[in-house]
């Protein structure tokens, strides 16, 4: 896949596969299916993200990988304006946040992510967004975020 | 613990800005700071017989090699990076009061010629070539949850705690800006500072913006330098030749869910997401050295970035949570004419950046009553550690 054009405010992101293990593979099967999932403890209900290998609640070892409305929260963010490597002069400025995840419990299953189709300028904490994801190659939909 | 051990000397190189210490090396800046400090102590390389230290500073067995020490009976280090600095004096006294070393020395060493520290986080994601789907080319699984969200640096993820900030409390640029004035102007009388030229409201309100809401001047500089201490019991600093300096107290650590705190973790729970970190720290520091912050005559705190100042203010507890811009925009951490000066030699901001250990410098010069920026009657110095991964660290020094 060739690279592609750059465009202000997206993020170009530099892996092209998800280099998933056993536990990280079911998000990204769920990601190329345009779907946000989490790894739910099977004891406590407990979301995380990414997977990890126990619960921080309950130190359970068994998960669910478990698909999420897809709606979240900002819960900070910044507007990422100076390019800090080369092929990012025309990325800039992008918006970088933090999104709490609807249908999890907030602090364990943040996700950090690139919030898109917005006005880098009118971005607020509190702000409703919905996921959207970008099929970068065969193996690898990457999650962004655009106002809901 | 409590006073059981004392600073007795320090040593340092000149600060350079990034790069601009070769053909010095780190090895060879450190070797000149730990030597300056045994100097200045009245000892020799024949006394040193420990090494504690932060952030992996140096390899004990290669300085000690290079230097022909003749034994050493203690080598360890914090585990995270600029949050153990002051936490390495904790870790000198330790091993001292335990019996297993008697003359120990803390350092950071530091050169950026050919890496830069906190550089861009999606290097290693960059350089990828094919591999096996399964954790090949050398790429963890972790990497692909964090390669897409454009956060590139510890400026972007401190730029994520500010912002969060602003949002609870109403921190305020000119709040920011007004740390940074501060220090600038404690670095202007400074013949060690690297950058001395006054700064004005106007300046800060003018400059590029990196990642909101911080820009250029709320950034630490990037340097080259090093600066060590050395600590050793009580009963022998007496005899020594520099007044003692006593380490009344230290605490390291944090709480559990702190982590790695926004490198590239952001699940700090909602209660301190938006803080130092330090307040456990704080709270076990005041409490082995019995003191409260009103006690407290001058604060090194540690500044990668000037809205963790306002943090520190508040964890440390001069002044409510959420209080710290407002406490700083009314001239109280000014030195010389406010209640709690911060940063008297102009720290990461506006002298140079050696990761924590030129606070500790600050803080020892203070209490010997030989500062530049000297403030009156200061019995007692508080020395923090980066607010970043766990362990954070604060330290209580206080004079003779």
């Amino acid at each position: 896949m060739s690279e592609t054009v750059v465009k202000t405010g997206v993020y170009p992101v530099p892996l092209k596969d998800p280099y998933a293990d056993e536990t990280t593979q079911p998000f990204w099967d769920y990601a190329l299916q345009g779907k946000l999932s989490a790894s739910k403890c099977r004891t406590c209900g407990t979301c995380l993200m990414p997977p990890q290998p126990r619960c921080f609640v309950c130190q359970g070892k068994e998960f669910e990988q478990t698909v999420l409305p897809g709606t979240g929260t900002i819960y900070t963010f910044t507007v990422v304006r100076h390019p800090l490597r080369p092929g990012l002069d025309e990325a800039v400025p992008y918006v970088s946040g933090i999104i709490e995840l609807d249908g999890t419990q907030g602090a364990g299953a943040r996700v950090q992510a690139n919030i898109v189709n917005c006005d880098p300028e009118k971005v607020r904490i509190g702000q409703k967004v919905k996921v959207l994801f970008e099929k970068v190659s065969e193996t690898y939909a990457v999650p962004r975020f655009e106002p809901a | 613990m409590k006073d059981k051990t004392a600073i007795v000397g320090v040593g340092a190189t000149p600060y350079y800005k990034r790069g601009q210490s070769v053909p010095e090396t780190e090895l060879s800046m450190a070797c000149t700071a730990i030597l300056a400090a045994l100097d200045d102590a009245g000892l020799t390389v024949k006394d040193l017989d420990g090494f504690a230290i932060y952030s992996s500073s140096c390899d004990p067995a290669v300085v000690g090699a290079t230097l022909g020490v003749e034994e050493i009976r203690f080598a360890a280090t914090l585990t995270s990076g600029g949050g153990g600095s002051a936490g390495s004096l904790g870790l000198a006294a330790a091993a001292i009061v335990s019996g297993q070393a008697e003359v120990v020395v803390s350092l950071m060493t530091l050169q950026q010629a050919t890496r830069r520290l906190g550089g861009t986080r999606d290097s290693n994601a960059v350089q990828v070539s094919g591999g096996s789907p399964y954790g090949g080319g050398g790429i963890p699984p972790g990497m692909a949850f964090q390669a897409h969200s454009g956060l590139l640096s510890p400026g972007h993820s401190f730029s994520l705690l500010t912002q969060r900030h602003m949002h609870l409390y109403g921190t305020k640029r000119e709040h920011l800006a007004q740390v940074c004035i501060n220090q600038r102007d404690n670095a202007i009388k400074r013949p060690t500072a690297i950058r001395k030229e006054p700064l004005t409201m106007d300046e800060y309100f003018s400059a590029r913006m990196i990642s909101d809401p911080l820009c250029l001047f709320d950034y630490t500089m990037e340097s080259d330098g090093a600066v060590a201490v050395i600590t050793t019991s009580a009963e022998r600093a007496r005899d020594l030749k520099q007044k003692p300096v006593y380490i009344m107290a230290s605490a390291n650590g944090g709480m559990g869910r702190w982590g790695s705190a926004i490198f590239t973790y952001f699940q700090m729970p909602d209660e301190y997401f938006a803080s130092s970190g330090h307040r456990p720290v704080a709270r076990r520091m005041y409490e082995m050295a019995g003191v409260g912050p009103n006690d407290v005559d001058v604060a090194l705190l540690y500044d990668h970035f000037s809205p963790l100042v306002i943090m520190q203010l508040e964890d440390y507890g001069f002044c409510p949570i959420g209080e710290g811009g407002p406490f700083v925009a009314d001239g109280n951490t000014r030195y010389g004419t406010g209640r709690i000066p911060v940063n008297t030699h102009g720290g990461h901001l506006s002298e140079a950046y050696i990761i924590g250990m030129t606070h500790v410098k600050e803080a020892v010069e203070q209490l010997r009553g030989v500062a530049v920026n000297q403030v009156e009657n200061c019995e007692i110095a508080l020395v923090t550690g980066g607010p970043a991964g766990l362990p954070v660290s604060g330290t209580l020094l206080r004079r003779d």
